[in-house]
């Protein structure tokens, strides 16, 4: 509904599309001279990027298993924005997320994955929604901002969870700082074996069926936002607080709640790190998904039909990023984190900057003048 | 105009040196598609006030503008005393002898007034050599022109009207010849508006030029000598003020006959809907901002309360919407008594038949970013009309939303378009249809017709005056003595945070309900 025209009335398909296209563009313009600037083919290393991402099907795979992490937390970042909250705090919501994951799949023992699927996602979200509702009922009923107090329950998270792996979770008679593994028949299917099914021969990689739960909480982030009464509640809330008084809404109690929706939905990350993939609780494997999902919700409008195409942009970026190294020893893995911020840089902070020139150009010249 | 009796120059000025102070020739001005001034030239004679008129979004701010320097003419020529000036900013205006004062006052409050009044001429490292100095000078232009104001005192501890002496001073004492004031009398009580009026004449009397904008008729044929009529962005008409009159202008103003009267029959009312008993509200700084409101509205009549604005006239508009909690005292909705402790809010308040429209139409009343049918369901999004379980149907929504636009000729009748580019009249009746589409029992109307163009206030007016002969109890709150006049039944008025007074419509003259706003409480002519 409202993903119609800006506040100057662009085409929507300019600032959705265009406008992201001409940033993406220019920061591989800007990439291309760093590597140049070493001495490095810019051309060939972009190209060995693409290839890596999506030129092979184990490329390919990593690529959407990356993305799939992405959609989580940038739509957990939407749901925020829509409230008028910024939510730095998907890191520690999904490392939350991901014990509330790991504890319900070291509970229920050799129960089958589809069972376990619908607890695990319950258990994610709701550690996911505490650690976002904390934050949330501090802004609503102490006035202290979201921002601070998110990044701050990112640290309390990370430092949390070292205790807990170190003092509780630990598999006794080892060293490191890891749960048990879950029993084998938990595990959720991984893309390759459901694409062997039907007879499709894919290399292996860690994609799995979390990838569908992500699109489908694509598909329910947008019915619940632009579709529901509650979803226009939390937009007037975000758009204007006070009109939202007058209509009857209590912003407090629509603050803490999209709060609590945003970290259970940056909680589902923990389903795919560890439900899909690790099938153990250990530590670091959020690995920055969640800050990432911040610029990923930024390119993408905070609407998840841009946040789907971001999320896999920049999954092309991680996965196709690693094959650079591979192939050009003298580019690091310090240049590639520049060429993702190179990226953030442009088509998340610097969104806006080719704005007022696209509104110049879409604004009909006055005759006679 | 209020009490006041001016009669206009009788030029007893000396004889200026140049024929016009200011002249504005050929002003065009585009922002992006929209032409704000078209071609505009105007004249503004020494020793004269100068008044300017146009509805909103006329252009008349955008060539103020243009003249104080804040924006650049896209082609034109100023011409000050006779030369040909470039003002490219503030500075050059002022240095030019250019003065104005924002209708929104632009003084640091926790400053002293001479201290404001020294702002970027403080002429050197040391303060106090500075301090001595305009003292003396200012004191010297408080003679002249007959502007009394403490000069020690802060900001903030004075009177509205006081403050926009300070302004006065403040222009004057950067050397203004030429002083634009920008609706002036918005924020002033009658007997103020009086006292600026005394001093305009007094600077006219002394050579000054004055342009003044405002939207009040009234005040232009009771104070200025020219008057030039804006309308979408040209110069439409002008006027010697002494062979014109009220509706001659506003048909200028809108281009077409206005009609300034309100057509209603004598009130038959009926039982009291709607009371408050000794109703205080406390703000956060403990200062009790309504003091021992007790009032009633009875179905079928229109109760309006008069006041200058800041008088306590929001905070009874809150309490009584649920917007605001109170601190003491009762409230009668529909014959159910609620004490401080009661839940109360704005949803409760509707679900027992009373509907709100609120002073500040882009705070509260309106999502500027949401399309129009956003806007059209704003406080009713929980209806079951309006979609399924969850669900909002958005077809439902469009549906009821050209609906109202229809019967409340919103033009455009887009329901996709963005609030925010509607304009203020077209915004407002928008939000009087949604308000008054469930026949609300009650109905709370603040500044129905702030920043509404004239053809929309008649309509507005008409709308609220149906209402009330289909039995329902309306509670009015304008700033515009004018509205509350013509629209009341009973008329209350507030000052310093209490009902002062109440007349009947018979009563009420301008001058007994303007010296009750003053806190005159028998309502006694001054």
């Amino acid at each position: 509904m409202s993903a119609g025209t800006g506040p100057d009335n662009l085409p929507w398909w300019a600032t959705g599309v265009l406008l992201p296209v001409i940033n993406v563009v220019l920061a591989l313009i800007v990439s291309a001279i760093v590597i140049l600037a070493i001495g490095e083919d810019p051309l060939g290393a972009m190209w060995t990027m693409v290839q890596g991402a999506l030129g092979t099907s184990e490329g390919l795979g990593y690529t959407l298993y990356y993305a799939t992490s992405l959609i989580f937390t940038a739509l957990a970042v939407a749901v925020a924005f829509h409230g008028g909250l910024f939510n730095i705090g998907g890191e520690g919501q999904a490392y939350l997320g991901g014990l509330g994951v790991g504890l319900v799949c070291l509970a229920v023992g050799d129960m089958p994955w589809y069972l376990v699927l619908p607890l695990s996602v319950l258990g994610g979200a709701a550690f996911g929604a505490l650690w976002g509702a904390i934050p949330g009922y501090l802004q609503a009923y102490r006035g202290s901002h979201v921002v601070i107090t998110t990044i701050m329950f990112n640290f309390i998270a990370s430092s949390l969870m070292v205790y807990l792996m170190v003092n509780v979770l630990i598999r006794p008679g080892q060293m490191s700082p890891e749960s048990a593994q879950f029993d084998k028949a938990t595990f959720l299917p991984l893309v390759q074996d459901m694409a062997a099914a039907i007879g499709i021969q894919m290399n292996p990689s860690p994609l799995n069926f979390s990838l569908f739960l992500a699109l489908a909480a694509c598909v329910l982030v947008w019915a619940f936002i632009w579709h529901t009464r509650w979803g226009f509640a939390l937009r007037t809330v975000g758009a204007n607080e006070n009109a939202a008084r007058y209509a009857g809404i209590d912003p407090k109690k629509v603050i803490i709640i999209a709060m609590a929706l945003s970290g259970a939905l940056a909680g589902l990350l923990g389903v795919n790190e560890i439900h899909g993939v690790q099938h153990r609780l250990l530590l670091n494997f959020p690995a920055g998904m969640g800050f990432t999902g911040i610029a990923v919700a930024l390119m993408g409008r905070n609407h998840p039909a841009g946040i789907v195409p971001a999320a896999i942009l920049f999954g092309m970026l991680y996965q196709g990023g690693t094959e650079l190294i591979f192939d050009y020893p003298s580019i690091s893995r310090e240049l590639v984190v520049v060429i993702q911020g190179v990226v953030i840089l442009f088509a998340g902070a610097l969104e806006h900057m080719f704005r007022p020139a696209l509104v110049r150009l879409f604004t009909p010249k006055p005759a006679g003048v | 105009m209020h009490a006041v009796t001016v009669t206009p120059a009788p030029h007893s000025a000396p004889k200026p040196a140049h024929e016009w102070a200011v002249e504005l020739v050929g002003i065009d001005k585009r922002f992006g598609p929209v032409h704000a001034n078209k071609d505009v030239t105007l004249r503004f004679a020494p020793a004269s006030i100068h008044g300017l008129v146009g509805e909103n979004g006329a252009g008349k701010s955008t060539l103020m503008s243009i003249l104080y320097g804040f924006y650049q003419a896209d082609s034109g020529q100023i011409l000050v005393r006779g030369q040909e000036v470039a003002i490219k900013g503030s500075q050059d205006a002022i240095g030019l002898g250019i003065g104005m004062v924002h209708q929104h006052f632009m003084l640091v409050e926790t400053f002293t007034v001479l201290e404001n009044l020294l702002l970027g001429h403080e002429g050197g490292p040391l303060l106090a050599p500075a301090v001595a100095r305009a003292r003396k000078d200012v004191q010297a232009l408080e003679r002249t022109f007959g502007l009394e104001v403490p000069l020690d005192a802060l900001v903030s501890d004075l009177p509205v009207g006081v403050q926009q002496r300070v302004e006065i001073l403040k222009a004057l004492y950067r050397g203004a010849d030429v002083l634009i004031l920008d609706e002036p009398t918005a924020v002033l009580s009658p007997p103020e508006v009086a006292q600026l009026f005394r001093i305009l004449e007094r600077l006219r009397a002394e050579g000054r030029t004055v342009v003044l904008i405002t939207h009040k008729l009234k005040e232009i044929m009771a104070i200025t000598d020219h008057v030039s009529v804006l309308r979408r962005g040209a110069v439409v008409a002008e006027f010697a003020t002494a062979e014109t009159n009220r509706q001659q202008l506003a048909d200028a103003m809108v281009g077409r006959k206005a009609n300034l009267e309100v057509e209603k029959a004598p009130a038959a009312a009926g039982p009291v809907l709607l009371a408050a008993e000794g109703v205080n509200v406390v703000d956060a700084r403990g200062v009790t901002t309504l003091k021992n409101a007790s009032l009633t509205v009875r179905a079928g009549e229109i109760v309006g309360v008069a006041g200058v604005a800041g008088n306590g006239q929001s905070e009874l508009l809150g309490v009584l919407s649920g917007m605001l909690p109170f601190a003491s005292g009762t409230l009668t909705v529909k014959g159910e008594m609620l004490t401080a402790g009661s839940p109360y809010d704005p949803a409760d308040a509707r679900r027992r038949g009373l509907a709100h429209v609120p002073e500040d139409r882009l705070k509260l009343a309106v999502v500027k970013e949401f399309p129009a049918a956003q806007s059209a369901i704003l406080g009713y999004h929980a209806e079951k009309a309006l979609g399924r379980g969850w669900r909002l149907d958005w077809k439902r929504v469009t549906a009821k939303t050209a609906e109202l636009m229809e019967r409340f000729d919103v033009r455009p009748r887009d329901p996709s378009l963005r609030t925010a580019l509607f304009s203020g009249g077209n915004q407002q009746k928008l939000v009087m249809a949604r308000e008054m589409e469930k026949e609300p029992d009650i109905l709370l109307v603040g500044q129905p017709t702030r920043g509404v163009d004239i053809g929309a206030i008649a309509f507005i007016h008409k709308q609220l005056v149906g209402l009330r002969d289909r039995g329902k109890a309306i509670l009015l709150i304008s700033a515009e003595l004018d509205e509350i006049m013509a629209l009341s039944d009973r008329i209350l008025v507030m000052c310093d945070g209490e009902i002062v007074g109440e007349l009947s419509a018979a009563e009420a003259t301008e001058g007994r309900i303007g010296s009750m706003m003053a806190g005159v409480a028998s309502g006694e002519e001054q």
